[in-house]
């Protein structure tokens, strides 16, 4: 520590340079802190639903099951609470605006206790039939208030012959689990007004969501709800919750080799960047260092000086890439969208892009740091 | 006041090459090619030309001397273009296989409501009155050229390891060849009706294992040989086919085939056939040309993918461009002296610009067909898989050319700055440093 003010100086000797390199190794890391929550996103999308099952159909997961199966999965033991939904979808006013809708039973908010609501709003949900709730970023986002009608077109037809629905909305919630806010655009209604309104596909649902306190039980469960439903015609696939949105993200894309490659690529170049000027910086300094050996500096602290230069100038640039990733971040993922998906700047992150710099810092030193601790005071002071 | 003046060149500049920038991205090929003819011969005739080419053959000689620095703008870019063209080249693969497999004078039935054929269910009697629709062309025997399909799914074992993937299997009747005519039999034989017998997508084949004609497949508890590989060029060589009859009693869905894919008498014809069916209230059905369904299919993903590549690429170019910048202003740092002597003795300004602009744009041209050129070599043709339909990377010219332009534009943008300070830095000063 005593010598920082030395390695601060070094470092600002080329202002110019050294602010330039910085603000590349700014742009590095902010796109690694980009990349990597994306990534972390991927990976952990659903995990606060390791106890919940998601039944759905084995050919294609919408396609609509009989609610009698309800009954059936009440006996299985292992399951305490069960919920059902299907879901619809249309426009809000712009055929751009898309919306989701899913109509749920009344053990839903039980299930899925991230959904944070109001006790009175919540209480309204359940006794308003063609009631809804909505995150309070999707009311934000088309400035709907607590008793507006939200209609939706849609391509579901009505018993009435139409396709416009409209809803009520009764109240808004708010997801506090980072890994199930994709789910901030969805509209939830009720799967009884639903059902009732329809013209296709009376009482079925598209999928059944099962809790399952004990861990244990999961695969015993799964296995058992399937068996139900084996060789009909509406065979069913029994998968946690977490593991349903880590097969359908799979399905996406793999985000974690395409991440990893982009990251290679970045951090090759970096390594060349900040390894010239290094480089550079050393060479120009050459005779200073032998001045330093010259007044007693020990060639192990000479190599320290160079590291230590090395290590600050990544871990200052890391430092505030990063800062500037949490901040797009935040400002992206407040919004409904595609961002959703995105983890937040989680400690691991902040943890993975320091010790990446570091490291980083350690490589792109040693060859300069050991060609200013081998010189030779006499040779580098009359500038051989 | 100097402050102020030295702060608006500095706004102007900026300005200036923004704009330059834009223009580069923007022209299309012939225009920039005949700037640089005509840069080429202002260089070669004009006095200031043979100056500037004088000066940049002088930097392009000692290039040599500066190499690890030079590189450093080479492998930056190279990094910036090769991930540009990598996922350009994905967005582009993808959405390619989806638009081929649709055309403007074919057009595909779905229950109402369905988001794709998976998710649809038509019953007989709508499907015979649609095929009595006077659009719908009839073949040389006066039947209607309609193929009634039923499309499901079942997972198998890869290749290469891993989970088991999802495959969709589309149950045919015999008439489907004539409404695919694009669809080629490359191994084996078509299929004989009532068998449980299977046609492999080429892409099936090449992902997928036990695939080759002559195996069998496991299917809802029923064998299935493979008596063909088909390939299609499009969205259905992720596919394998089947009887429509077998396929429907083996998923227990004998009742609703999924879709119908319509040959019309021609493509304008569509908007009567759309608005026929429309009028009949009893056809709960969407109905959209086959063109419209799959860019539908594909256009969400594609637009993500477009987005993703655009805006990493963007800030690996920021990260480059501070590269470029260090980089040259190290270059002119060296060459103080000489371009201190050099205007001394006449040479103006502007050719001082033009020669380090040159040089960083000639290692910029080098960096981008490097990162080119890699991205070519490693992702021409590779293959990946989403939301169940095989694709393969697609690096066409025109992306290599964007990634080459954008290279440029980093030169560009990289080189401005450093040139003018090589300009106009006192000569006073750069000479004492003699």
């Amino acid at each position: 520590m005593k010598y920082l003010d030395l390695i601060w100086a070094a470092l600002f000797r080329r202002r110019v340079r050294t602010i330039f390199t910085l603000l590349s190794v700014v742009t590095a890391f902010l796109l690694f802190g980009l990349l990597d929550s994306v990534r972390n996103g991927f990976a952990t999308a659903g995990q606060a639903g390791a106890n919940r099952l998601v039944t759905a159909s084995k050919i294609s997961f919408g396609l609509p099951l009989p609610l009698s199966l309800y009954e059936r999965f009440r006996e299985v033991p292992g399951v305490t609470q069960i919920e059902y939904a299907s879901a619809l979808a249309g426009t809000y006013r712009d055929p751009q605006n898309f919306i989701p809708v899913e109509g749920h039973s009344d053990s839903f908010l039980d299930l899925y206790p991230e959904w944070k609501i109001s006790p009175s709003e919540r209480e309204m949900y359940l006794k308003t039939r063609s009631g809804v709730i909505a995150s309070e970023s999707l009311a934000q986002k088309y400035h709907w208030k607590v008793g507006d009608k939200i209609p939706l077109q849609t391509s579901f037809n009505r018993k009435d012959g139409s396709t416009n629905w409209t809803f009520d909305l009764v109240g808004t919630f708010r997801i506090t689990d980072p890994s199930m806010q994709s789910s901030n655009g969805i509209v939830y209604g009720r799967w009884a007004y639903v059902n009732e309104a329809r013209e296709k596909g009376t009482d079925t649902v598209d999928w059944f969501v099962l809790r399952v306190p004990d861990a244990n039980d999961i695969d015993r469960v799964a296995r058992e709800v399937d068996a139900l439903s084996a060789n009909s015609d509406h065979e069913t696939k029994t998968v946690t919750e977490f593991a349903f949105y880590a097969d359908f993200l799979g399905q996406l894309a793999n985000i974690g080799l395409i991440v990893g490659a982009i990251m290679g690529a970045v951090f090759f170049t970096l390594l060349l960047l900040t390894g010239n000027t290094m480089a550079q910086a050393v060479r120009e300094r050459i005779p200073e260092m032998a001045t330093l050996k010259a007044i007693g500096f020990t060639p192990r602290i000479v190599f320290g000086l160079v590291m230590g230069e090395s290590v600050l100038l990544l871990l200052l640039g890391s430092a505030l890439g990063l800062a500037v990733a949490a901040a797009v971040i935040y400002e992206a993922r407040s919004r409904v969208g595609y961002a959703a998906f995105m983890s937040p700047m989680v400690q691991a992150i902040w943890l993975r892009g320091l010790a990446l710099a570091v490291i980083v810092g350690l490589v792109v030193g040693v060859f300069p740091a050991l060609r200013g601790m081998r010189l030779r005071i006499v040779d580098a002071l009359s500038g051989r | 006041m100097p402050a102020l003046k030295q702060f608006g060149f500095g706004l102007l500049l900026t300005l200036v090459v923004a704009v330059a920038a834009a223009l580069l991205i923007v022209l299309p090929v012939w225009l920039l090619l005949v700037s640089v003819a005509l840069l080429a011969a202002w260089m070669a005739l004009t006095r200031m030309g043979q100056q500037a080419s004088a000066l940049a053959a002088i930097s392009i000689a000692t290039l040599p001397q500066r190499l690890s620095s030079s590189s450093v703008i080479v492998v930056g870019i190279a990094g910036v273009v090769g991930v540009l063209v990598a996922l350009l080249a994905m967005a582009a693969g993808f959405e390619a296989t989806l638009k081929e497999t649709g055309t403007d004078d074919a057009a595909i039935v779905m229950s109402s409501g369905a988001r794709s054929e998976i998710q649809s269910a038509l019953n007989r009697d709508t499907i015979a009155t649609i095929a009595q629709v006077p659009q719908v062309r009839q073949n040389a025997q006066g039947q209607p050229m309609v193929s009634t399909e039923i499309v499901v799914a079942a997972s198998f074992p890869k290749k290469h390891g891993g989970a088991d993937a999802n495959v969709e299997i589309r149950g045919v009747a015999e008439r489907v060849w004539d409404l695919r005519p694009n669809v080629k039999i490359t191994a084996g034989r078509k299929l004989k009706p009532g068998l449980n017998e299977l046609l492999v997508g080429a892409r099936v084949r090449e992902r997928f294992a036990g695939t080759e004609v002559g195996s069998t497949l496991q299917m809802r508890g029923q064998k299935w040989a493979i008596i063909g590989i088909f390939d299609s060029g499009d969205a259905f060589n992720s596919e394998i086919w089947g009887d429509a009859d077998v396929v429907s009693s083996a998923f227990h869905r004998e009742s609703s085939p999924t879709s119908m894919t319509v040959q019309l008498t021609q493509a304008q014809a569509f908007d009567a056939f759309k608005a026929g069916i429309a009028s009949n209230r009893r056809l709960q059905v969407d109905v959209q040309t086959t063109r419209q369904y799959y860019a539908g299919q594909s256009a969400g993903l594609t637009q993500l993918i477009r987005m993703l590549g655009t805006t990493v690429g963007a800030i690996m170019a920021i990260g480059a461009i501070f590269g470029a910048v260090n980089t040259m202003y190290a270059a002119i740092a060296t060459r103080g002296r000489e371009i201190a002597v050099l205007r001394a003795i006449g040479f103006y300004g502007g050719p001082v610009v033009l020669s380090v602009l040159l040089e960083t744009m000639l290692l910029a041209a080098v960096g981008g067909t490097l990162g080119a050129a890699i991205a070519w070599a490693i992702f021409d043709g590779f293959t990946a898989s989403t939301m169940g339909i095989i694709f393969a990377f697609k690096v066409s010219p025109a992306l290599l050319w964007n990634g080459l332009k954008w290279a440029l534009a980093i030169g560009l943008v990289g080189g401005i700055f450093p040139a003018f300070r090589a300009a106009r830095a006192p000569i006073i000063s750069g000479l004492r440093e003699l």
